[in-house]
């Protein structure tokens, strides 16, 4: 009797702790399941590059939300951690370090600019992470990391295929130019796409007549130009930050630069407000661009991603239009949410392998990767400014502004040349 | 690559980016130079400056250089009662080398991102009709959007040095640089002749602001790309001279243009800030600086 009362409690227990059990590991896997999904990175929110880390995370919200509607990644809500890096490289590596050590955030990708992306690298390799990067040009060249994935079009030698188009519409004109000044701020980016302009232009058999930098902080630019046309090149390649760019425009307009092709390299042509105030003294530069309202460029979803961002960014002192950043800056976490919906766990090793050999179907269009992590196939585009009125910012809306003359699966008209008859 | 068309375009080029300079550095001559406040949130002011002139530009179509001319009067106020809140703070209890320094400091962050936080980050810029004109007189070409600044700087540098050597209260700013006590005696409020001349100092910035958005783009920060600058300029000409801070920029100007067309832009701050310690040392109180 006492045996089989034992026995009787016995089991009740072992019941009741099995029950315990079972109840606990579904209040765990509940609370999982409700724990949000931690994607950290940092963003230039002020300084420099401001204008467009802003940009870049109103894009990213609107992913977030948008994937939060569709129930989240692994069926937990996704939650955002970041943090403003100043546009100070010296603040990216600690704030990664934070991200992973206090924050436990359970993605990472990366800020924007070649400049943010490479101090970062080191503690992701150490972690072992996938790097979804914004915007870096080259930068897995030195570090050469097989987690590191790149959305900018740049293609497998982003520092060739940067200006690999305008060097080779140059030669296709006739007369073929001969010479050709390249002139560069001294800052990461725009060092490593004159290398490839160098390289490039010798490929192609032009005589470099003038190759020298200039510092960013430069007020006027008048002066340069004025020493390029000195050396009177037949094509002007310039690679440039936004306020350079705007220096630089100017001042070959005021200095009567007679270079039959100019451009090539200048980040923030691509800018609306930037586009609105030179106006018409954008006409004929032929420049890189990454996306353009062009009938050859409908990729699917793009059209109500700008719509949405351009709602979004109303009143918020950034690009209006966001025609350049902002769409990739969706498609990387595209990528991201593709990627982990497939392999369904956050496994990176898994991941990464389905980085390397997928085919993504994003707003920027199919984007697939290659060995190094830039895209397979070079998708920089040059663009020629065409007709541009005064002060009007909704005729870059549409298109017909800014014509695609490269590449030729891309084009959607054809070159003017030469720049300034 | 020399020629005499290069030399002269880079010359006068030189000369009207020296002007530029003197217009953002003149303020700095009388707070640093003149009343001993080192006062690193003035190319933050000037930034202010420039924000003014794109607001006014924007909304209602005037000509910058006007809009910072019908502000300076606001930043005078403001400034007035910045130098009231120093010398309240720190001043008066003698705490003003580091402390006023870190004030300061603090101050340009606050600026930039109140700056942020209203305007956003984007770069702005401004409409006016001589933007992208140009006048040729013979070889030279010389660029509206250069030549505007040039003649408004030169303008207010006259105007300044006038004012400081022909007016009661600008001799009295002159004055308590070197003798607060004998201004006292003499029967003038040491306080209330800084806190005029700091407020003189801040108007300036509105006017150097609008000089500094003709030219190019601005955002928030851009000011600190010109503490450097016009702490050197400021220094090179003597320590509060205004004819030795306007000759100081124009040197300046020229060597940063003569470099940037002859031997590469690059080189241009090396040889700019060479010039500087050469002078420090051949005159160690600077152009026009009292031995």
């Amino acid at each position: 009797m006492i045996k089989r009362r034992s026995f009787m409690r016995a089991s009740l227990a072992s019941g009741v702790i099995a029950l315990a059990a079972a109840s606990g590991s579904l209040l765990s896997f509940a609370a999982q399941a409700a724990q949000p999904l931690k994607i950290g990175f940092s963003m230039a929110l002020t300084g420099g590059l401001a204008g467009a880390g802003k940009a870049a995370l109103i894009a990213m919200e609107l992913w977030r939300d948008d994937v939060n509607k569709k129930g989240g990644l692994l069926g937990r809500p996704v939650e955002f951690v970041y943090y403003d890096d100043a546009t100070n490289p010296a603040t990216v590596p600690g704030i990664y370090t934070k991200l992973l050590n206090v924050d436990k955030v359970d993605l990472v990708v990366s800020s924007y600019g070649t400049n943010e992306i490479a101090p970062a690298m080191p503690i992701v390799m150490r972690n072992k992470l996938v790097f979804p990067s914004l915007f870096g040009l080259a930068v897995n060249d030195e570090f050469h990391y097989d987690r590191y994935f790149q959305i900018m079009p740049a293609g497998p030698e982003p520092k060739l295929d940067w200006s690999r188009g305008f060097f080779e519409l140059a030669a296709e004109q006739k007369p073929k130019p001969t010479t050709v000044a390249i002139v560069a701020a001294d800052a990461e980016f725009p060092l490593a796409a004159a290398a490839g302009a160098r390289k490039n232009a010798q490929a192609k058999g032009f005589k470099i007549v003038y190759d020298k930098t200039y510092p960013p902080s430069t007020t006027d630019y008048t002066p340069i130009v004025r020493a390029i046309q000195a050396t009177n090149p037949d094509i002007v390649y310039v690679a440039s930050y936004p306020p350079d760019s705007v220096g630089m425009v100017k001042a070959a307009h005021e200095v009567g630069l007679k270079a039959k092709m100019f451009g090539g390299g200048m980040v923030g042509l691509q800018y609306a407000a930037f586009q609105k105030n030179l106006g018409p003294l954008l006409d004929n530069i032929v420049n890189y661009d990454f996306w353009a309202p062009e009938p050859t460029l409908n990729f699917p979803g793009i059209n109500e991603f700008l719509k949405r961002y351009q709602e979004a960014a109303k009143g918020k002192g950034v690009d209006p239009l966001g025609h350049y950043l902002p769409p990739y800056a969706y498609a990387y976490l595209q990528v991201l949410e593709q990627s982990v919906d497939a392999v369904k766990s956050l496994d990176q090793a898994k991941l990464a392998a389905y980085m390397h050999k997928t085919t993504f179907k994003t707003v920027v269009g199919d984007v697939k990767f290659g060995k190094n992590g830039e895209w397979e196939t070079s998708r920089v585009l040059m663009v020629q400014f065409r007709d541009v009125q005064p002060d009007n910012l909704e005729q870059f809306a549409g298109p017909g502004k800014r014509i695609v003359v490269y590449p030729k699966e891309w084009k959607s008209g054809d070159i003017v040349y030469p720049y300034k008859k | 690559m020399w020629s005499v068309d290069l030399f002269a375009n880079a010359i006068v080029a030189g000369l009207l980016l020296g002007g530029f300079y003197a217009a953002v550095s003149i303020g700095l001559a009388i707070t640093f130079g003149q009343l001993d406040i080192v006062n690193i949130a003035h190319p933050a002011f000037v930034v202010v400056g420039s924000y003014t002139a794109y607001i006014i530009n924007r909304h209602f179509g005037l000509d910058p250089v006007l809009i910072g001319v019908l502000f300076a009067p606001v930043f005078f106020l403001v400034g007035a009662a910045i130098y009231r809140v120093y010398y309240v703070s720190f001043e008066r209890t003698g705490q003003e080398s580091l402390s006023g320094l870190a004030f300061f400091f603090g101050l340009m962050f606050i600026i930039e991102v109140l700056l942020i936080m209203a305007y956003g980050v984007d770069y702005r810029l401004v409409t006016a009709g001589y933007i992208g004109q140009t006048i040729n007189i013979g070889f030279v070409g010389i660029p509206f959007r250069m030549l505007v600044p040039f003649s408004v700087a030169a303008a207010l540098t006259v105007g300044i040095y006038l004012y400081l050597s022909r007016t009661f209260t600008g001799r009295a700013i002159l004055a308590v640089a070197q003798d607060r006590l004998a201004l006292q005696l003499m029967g003038a409020d040491p306080v209330r002749i800084k806190q005029f001349a700091f407020g003189l100092a801040i108007a300036t910035t509105a006017i150097a602001g609008s000089l500094l958005i003709i030219i190019g783009p601005v955002e928030p920060s851009l000011g600190r790309q010109y503490i450097g600058r016009v702490f050197a300029i400021v220094v090179l000409g003597g320590m509060g001279s205004i004819p030795g801070m306007a000759i100081a920029a124009l040197i300046l100007g020229v060597v940063e243009t003569m470099v940037g067309t002859f031997m590469g832009p690059s080189w241009s701050p090396a040889v700019s800030f060479s010039v500087l310690l050469l002078t420090l040392a051949l005159r160690p109180s600077g152009l026009f600086g009292r031995k």
